[in-house]
């Protein structure tokens, strides 16, 4: 094992895994029947097989990936919407790099770039305001993606867009929110998680409280956690001290860089551009209640659903998974990636089938990337 | 891509947009600075944020940067990060 050359403080992470493998013993977890973590975010998806944490843990600790990757939960039509803008004529379309290689229901945006639409990689909503101020006669998209960490970017954007009269920009907006998902899989009936280990940098914009529900209401632990290991380390262990001493509450891990209420600035901007969506379409998961935002009235001009009459301002929506594709078994814990009929066969990170192979945060990937050979063992 | 990565903040560039000039690992990107302006903003400069699509979304103190932007490496996200800010700065200048 490359241990100690892999942490950065090997005693602490060696001192919370026999804590950690104490506290199972004294719960009775074993492999056969294990407590069951969902770690919601994506970025602790990446972090824990990077540091192979799964396998250092009790073996009565199973790891669940959560659907926390905003790329992976992305539903094939949307994309095709967003083709559907970017061949627009005198449309700039810009996106996150992330976005470039899912696939949509025929063809990726990259695919649609080759093939002529003016579609851009950027690293910021600033940069499509920056390329709307420099480029009047032409209609700048930004394709909006990501939870609450990334949505005040674009509400600072479209605020500032409005400041400015600026009459070229829009927002595909497909802004999600954490808390919802989550209720949803605590609301299915196959689902037999015992507790979460909360998103840290999503936390530092909404807070804790958003989460109090899965405690009060579902009897669950959720401990906001950091993204280095000896964090999700000290998570887990937080996690299974509540279900040992049994309790269930909402503890902060990340107090270092998650206030308890949030960011004020980033939680105003939201509220004043963006309201929910009745409900909003996951990859996978289906149509979850109030777990989509939407850009308010107020702000129409900046709305590309509206600009273009596309998406759920039609009316009109269709959901299918690829064929064979396992994503949605996956992402709800039934099925582990290596079990998905696709995976290294017609689904490999350089000709994604579906969307969990394409981000490093997707469990495929992170599978494929740091557990080829061990998930092949398996 | 929910990540946020530490930058410092070594001067205000556009106060009426509450823009700032951050240098992450190296590489100067001008940020906005609205989610961590609480007072005045030459008091930013200096300090250390973390910087999220071009954001400053939370004041850390240096120990904490630079334990982060570790972490961020050996993911390799810092060097996404890095890549994704000189393609936002080509897709400035691209013509179509």
């Amino acid at each position: 094992m490359k241990f100690a050359s892999e942490f950065r403080d090997p005693k602490a992470a060696k001192a919370l895994l026999v804590e950690i493998a104490r506290v199972a013993d004294e719960i009775g977890a074993t492999r056969e029947k294990p407590v069951h973590i969902m770690e919601v975010c994506g970025g602790h998806t990446h972090s824990i097989f990077r540091y192979g944490l799964d396998k250092l843990v009790h073996e009565g600790i199973e790891f669940i990936h959560g659907p926390g990757c905003p790329v992976c939960v992305l539903p094939r039509s949307r994309v095709d919407e967003c083709i559907e803008i970017a061949e627009r004529p005198g449309v700039i379309f810009t996106t996150f790099g992330d976005a470039m290689r899912v696939p949509g229901s025929k063809r990726s945006l990259l695919q649609s770039k080759a093939d002529g639409a003016d579609i851009r990689m950027v690293y910021s909503p600033l940069d499509a305001l920056e390329l709307a101020r420099r480029n009047p006669e032409r209609e700048v998209v930004f394709f909006g993606l990501g939870f609450e960490t990334t949505t005040p970017s674009t509400a600072l954007a479209i605020q500032q867009a409005a400041r400015e009269g600026l009459t070229n920009f829009s927002i595909f907006c497909n802004h999600i929110t954490v808390p919802e998902p989550i209720k949803a899989l605590l609301d299915d009936p196959h689902m037999c998680l015992d507790g979460f280990i909360g998103p840290g940098h999503v936390s530092m914009v909404i807070g804790i409280h958003p989460y109090d529900f899965i405690a009060r209401d579902y009897g669950k632990p959720l401990v906001v956690a950091g993204f280095e290991p000896t964090d999700l380390l000290q998570s887990v262990l937080m996690v299974l001290s509540q279900i040992a001493q049994g309790r269930a509450e909402v503890e902060n891990q990340y107090a270092r860089v998650v206030p308890e209420h949030g960011n004020r600035v980033s939680l105003a901007a939201i509220a004043d551009v963006y309201e929910r969506r009745p409900s909003f379409e996951w990859r996978g998961l289906g149509e979850i209640d109030a777990s989509g935002l939407r850009i308010r009235p107020t702000y129409a001009a900046f709305d590309a659903e509206e600009k273009f009459g596309i998406g759920y301002a039609t009316g009109q929506r269709e959901v299918e998974e690829a064929e064979g594709c396992a994503c949605g078994a996956v992402m709800t814990g039934r099925v582990k990636p290596v079990q998905c009929p696709q995976f290294g066969k017609g689904c490999t990170p350089e000709m994604p089938l579906g969307a969990l192979m394409v981000s490093s945060e997707g469990a495929c990937a992170a599978y494929w990337q740091y557990g080829g050979a061990r998930a092949a063992a398996e | 891509m929910c990540l946020g990565i530490p930058g410092q903040i070594v001067a205000i560039t556009d106060e009426g947009r509450l823009l700032a000039m951050a240098e992450v690992s190296g590489v100067r990107r001008e940020v906005n600075v609205a989610c961590v302006a609480e007072g005045a903003l030459e008091a930013l400069v200096g300090q250390w944020a973390l910087i999220h699509v071009g954001f400053a979304m939370s004041l850390i103190d240096e120990d904490e940067a630079a334990k982060t932007l570790e972490a961020l490496r050996d993911l390799g996200e810092a060097q996404e990060t890095l890549e994704q800010m000189a393609a936002g700065a080509a897709a400035l200048e691209e013509r179509a």
